[in-house]
């Protein structure tokens, strides 16, 4: 980002920025810099929240006037209003009930079985979220949910399918399902009102639902994938893009 | 779960220690006071339309985002998994705030929205965006633009 601005500046034009880390952005040493205490992902600090998105992007904008350049960074002294609210133990939970999954997901089948049940609880919510939002940012990987369990589930099941894009690697068209499918019930569960903070939803889906498990289960398959067929991006998916870093734990701790 | 102290590792020493370009020169452009500045955004978050071809690791390039593009023809590309996207997901403002552009310009605080802004994808080298951004300032001034706020994600 602060690459970014260095470049815009020798251009002629003038920048600001928002920076969400900032030891990155004390070495890059762009011009003008808002530094936000959010989560990653959250650069406006809060959804559905037009004063205070307004309140941070007037902070940027009013590094523009600043004179005492060349190299201005400037701290956002709020937290995010969900991050505060999860510090003070009124944190977001998923209102949605879903199906326990059964004990043995890995049963051939199993998975697909248990998704498929989570999926048709979530519907309907996914379907007011759509309704009430206007849009969806599901579809990266062009398949329908039905069609991405699918997807997903034959890996599971120790087939390998046949890639649905020919301008894509394996690897890619798995990541963009396994991308939708997160969208998907995500969407769904942030239906009713409430702020959820990235973590707290993060620590449902991968710690309360099948889909999140299947994921897990995914990962030493794909592992495995990438060695056999020399896919690249399959190996970089498998190992850094399936997993959210601060996730990892859960397969650790049901290794040992 | 704000600041990188309180992140858990890996994602700390991850996120801390992460190579960032340096350079010789530091460029500083000032200009007219905001309610008579055009203003760009410059989003690192891969935003992409539907139909855009998905960005690939390691390449510098960008995809050009219609100010008056409907919220629902975008969707996230980025190659990372380790940053949150239901805040995305439930309001596209809180990435790329074009509802609250619009709201400053139709109050005065700044000039006007520029006609196009950009999405890049983060997680690259700055070295492989230099030709892309050079380029992308040419069209940038060429919609009359002055001025950028870059948001990363």
């Amino acid at each position: 980002m602060g690459g970014l601005a260095h470049y815009l500046e020798d251009e002629g034009l003038a920048t600001t920025q928002i920076s969400l880390i900032r030891p990155q952005t004390e070495n890059t040493r762009p011009p003008r810099a808002l530094w936000v205490p959010f989560e990653l992902g959250r650069p406006l600090g809060a959804p559905n929240d037009p004063a205070f998105q307004a309140k941070v992007l007037r902070a940027a904008l009013a590094l523009l006037l600043r004179q005492d350049g060349p190299v201005i960074l400037k701290d956002f002294p709020e937290d995010a209003p969900a991050a505060t609210a999860a510090e003070n133990g009124e944190g977001w939970f998923c209102p949605i009930d879903l199906p326990p999954p059964p004990a043995d997901l890995a049963a051939g089948g199993g998975f697909k079985a248990a998704m498929e049940a989570e999926i048709g609880g979530l519907s309907t919510w996914y379907d007011i979220a759509l309704r009430e939002r206007g849009r969806t940012t599901m579809g990266l990987s062009g398949m329908s949910i039905g069609e991405i369990t699918d997807f997903v589930c034959a890996f599971l099941d120790g087939h390998v399918p046949d890639n649905p894009r020919d301008d894509q690697s394996l690897g890619q068209s798995l990541k963009f399902a396994v991308e939708d499918l997160k969208a998907y019930y995500r969407e769904a569960a942030g239906a009713q009102p409430g702020q959820n903070t990235g973590k707290e939803m993060n620590d449902w889906f991968y710690g309360n639902t099948a889909a999140g498990k299947a994921l897990y289960a995914l990962w030493p398959i794909a592992n495995d994938l990438a060695r056999q067929s020399g896919d690249e991006f399959m190996n970089i998916f498998a190992n850094r893009l399936l997993i959210p870093a601060s996730q990892k734990y859960r397969a650790e701790k049901a290794e040992a | 779960m704000v600041r990188l102290a309180d992140l858990d590792e890996p994602e700390r020493s991850h996120l801390g220690s992460v190579p960032c370009t340096s350079f010789d020169t530091e460029p500083w452009v000032t200009g007219a006071p905001l309610a008579e500045r055009r203003i760009a955004m410059i989003t690192t978050a891969a935003l992409q339309h539907r139909d855009d071809q998905p960005f690939e690791i390691g390449t510098g390039d960008y995809r050009v985002i219609a100010d008056d593009t409907p919220a629902n023809d975008l969707v996230m590309a980025h190659i990372s998994t380790n940053f949150d996207r239901s805040g995305f997901e439930q309001d596209l403002n809180v990435v790329l705030p074009l509802d609250r552009m619009h709201e400053l310009a139709a109050a005065g605080e700044i000039g006007s929205v520029a006609k196009f802004h950009y999405a890049f994808m983060g997680s690259t080298d700055p070295v492989q965006m230099e030709d892309a951004a050079r380029a992308m300032a040419g069209h940038l001034k060429a919609d009359g633009v002055d001025s950028c706020i870059l948001i990363p994600v």
